[in-house]
């Protein structure tokens, strides 16, 4: 097998891997040595989950103008902090703890207890609340890009603590909290969260930005759209790059183990990105003649939230198809809202929602292996499995979207009622920066060209023109 | 008497004029980023699936504080060095000055250049 590795080249070197992979399970660890490898690498994915943070923050920040980068930068660490603890204080319990409600649809378990405990077993509680509260955090990240450049903090502040603290609990206990979703005959599938993560942020976002209207000046008075361009590409490209890599941490860390099975996760994980990637590329630079950096960019993050439910289920051959289709499906979602008036800068809703109800529901065409979740091999319409699967994912997404949409839409408006959403006119004009957080994101030196405000009052007035 | 020659040129031509001018002998020169539009009134560019008009296209400002006798020179002399042919070369402008001021010595006048 040695050689065959050094002689077969990269394909061949792949074939290898992914074959050779079952038969290293029956190498079996002393127990004590498989716990600490186990609670090891939930522990490294759950950092690396974290560190996506970082790269949310960037891509939002260099997608947007620089009289907001503080704002955005300010909102990416507030609703990180606010998220987790909201999720340690309500949401957690609410999600894995006991205490049922309306027959179980919701809990009623309060805070974190029992993260203490030491067992000498499986994942630690405390391993498994730092690694779930880092996928909180990203549930609640998604909604600030959709929203910029035109939220006010305080309002924004409030709702990450109420998401975090509430709505994607909620949706936790129905699946992965093992409620209903995951009772019904077919169970659902989801395996590292491309709806229960990834489109609760999305939908959410797309009601944030449905309820505070475009930014100023993104519609011409003809009511044809006008980009804003955002105002670091190489932030949006580092960004990109850090979600790539935590990703990593995302998917192969949902296995919840040290496994054979891990590798297998990170191969598709990291074929689904790159055929995203390209295939947005491809279908942008032919509908307008350029290939656009942000939406290659956009495409691979597409790639990855697609691939993020089936990961587990399906064949390595179909993980870059199901991430080429979420990177042609952002390109025509990232059009179809901004027709719709929806504005969403950063394009979180076609990257997070879109392309993860379509890869939530491409497990009912190509699940091959039981994920854990199916409970059983060949449940994909490709392979035998007929339209039981399909008929699961449906209802999951359909609720899923009524759920968070109805929750999220109602937590908007009651921010809106009492401390209001949006800024005023000219504080959007001016900037949230210095309005909103007393200083400008990049100082107003005279000393250094570039930072005069004589430029970003100029950008308004063709805002707004 | 003074001029002052004030022209804006196309960014990437700053480097040929400038060594134009300092061939030409100028004593000094102020170079500002502008932005601004001519004739044709800015152009339009694609972001992210949607069109964008870039109405005020970058351009580099150039001033030179001149002697009365140096000013036609000084302009030709921008004049071929930033000169491509295609639109959206610059415009070159030229107008007296009542006063300058040279602020270490308190030299006034051409003295002051
Ligand atoms: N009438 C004007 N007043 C002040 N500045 C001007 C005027 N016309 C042009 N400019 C400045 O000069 C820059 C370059 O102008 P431009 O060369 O496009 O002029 P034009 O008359 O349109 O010539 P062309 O047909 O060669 O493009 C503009 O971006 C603007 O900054
Ligand atoms: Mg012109």
């Amino acid at each position: 097998m040695k050689r065959k590795l050094l002689t077969g080249g990269v394909l061949g070197a792949v074939l290898v891997v992914v074959m050779a992979s079952p038969a290293l399970a029956q190498e079996e660890l002393a127990p004590a040595s498989q716990f600490v490898l186990d609670n090891l690498w939930i522990f490294i994915a759950g950092v690396l989950v974290y560190f996506m943070q970082a790269g949310f923050a960037l891509v939002e920040a260099g997608l947007t103008r620089s009289k907001n980068v503080s704002n955005i930068m300010m909102k990416n660490l507030m609703d990180m902090s606010a998220g987790v603890l909201a999720f340690a204080l309500v949401g957690f319990g609410i999600a894995f703890g006991g205490g049922e409600l309306l027959g179980g649809w919701f809990g009623f378990d309060i805070g974190i207890a029992g993260v203490e405990q030491t067992t000498g077993d499986g994942l630690l509680p405390s391993t498994f609340f730092f690694f779930q509260a880092a996928f909180a955090a990203t549930a609640a990240t998604i909604v600030s890009g959709a929203m910029a450049e035109r939220t006010k903090f305080r309002s924004y502040f409030v709702y990450s603590f109420f998401i975090t603290a509430l709505i994607y609990p909620v949706v936790l206990r129905w699946t992965w909290g093992g409620g209903w979703l995951a009772q019904l005959e077919f169970p659902f599938s989801d395996f590292a969260g491309s709806t229960i993560v990834h489109a609760t942020g999305g939908w959410a976002a797309m009601m944030g930005a449905i309820i505070l209207g475009p930014r100023l000046g993104r519609y011409g008075k003809d009511g044809r759209p006008r980009a804003i361009p955002g105002h670091s590409i190489p932030f949006v490209v580092l960004g990109v790059m850090i979600l790539f890599i935590g990703w990593f941490g995302f998917n192969p860390g949902s296995e919840l183990a040290a496994n054979v099975f891990v590798m297998q996760i990170a191969l598709k994980t990291l074929l689904a990105a790159t055929a995203g990637s390209v295939a947005a590329m491809i279908l942008n630079w032919s509908l307008d003649g350029k290939p656009d950096v942000s939406i290659a960019a956009n495409g691979l993050l597409a790639g990855l939230v697609a691939i993020t439910a089936p990961v587990g289920a399906v064949e390595t051959w179909a993980a870059p198809v199901i991430g080429a289709i979420g990177g042609l499906i952002v390109v025509f979602s990232v059009r179809l809202f901004d027709r719709l008036k929806v504005d969403d800068p950063v394009g979180a809703i076609s990257v997070h929602a879109v392309a993860g109800t379509f890869g939530t529901l491409s497990i009912a065409l190509f699940a091959r292996y039981d994920d854990a979740f199916l409970g059983r091999e060949n449940a994909g319409l490709f392979y035998g499995g007929g339209l039981d699967q399909l008929g699961t994912q449906l209802l999951f997404v359909i609720v899923h979207f009524i759920f968070v949409t109805t929750t999220a839409g109602a937590l908007f408006l009651a921010i809106r009622a009492t401390l209001g959403l949006r800024v005023s006119e000219e504080e959007e004009l001016i900037g949230l920066d210095v309005m909103e957080h007393g200083s400008p994101g990049y100082g107003h030196d005279p000393g250094i060209p570039g930072t005069s405000s004589v430029g970003a009052e100029s950008s308004d007035r063709l805002a707004r023109s | 008497m003074l001029q002052l020659v004030t022209a804006v040129i196309q960014p990437r031509r700053l480097e040929t004029v400038k060594d134009a001018l300092k061939d030409a002998g100028v004593a000094g020169m102020t170079v500002t980023e502008a932005r601004g539009f001519g004739r044709q009134g800015g152009h339009t560019e694609t972001y992210r699936g949607a069109e964008y008009e870039v109405e005020f296209v970058p351009k580099v400002k150039i001033e030179i504080l001149c002697g009365d006798e140096d000013a036609d020179r000084i302009a030709d002399a921008i004049v071929s060095a930033a000169r491509s042919g295609e639109i959206g070369d610059g415009k070159i402008w030229v107008a007296p000055v009542s006063r300058a001021i040279r602020i270490r010595t308190g030299e006034v006048g051409t003295e002051a250049v």
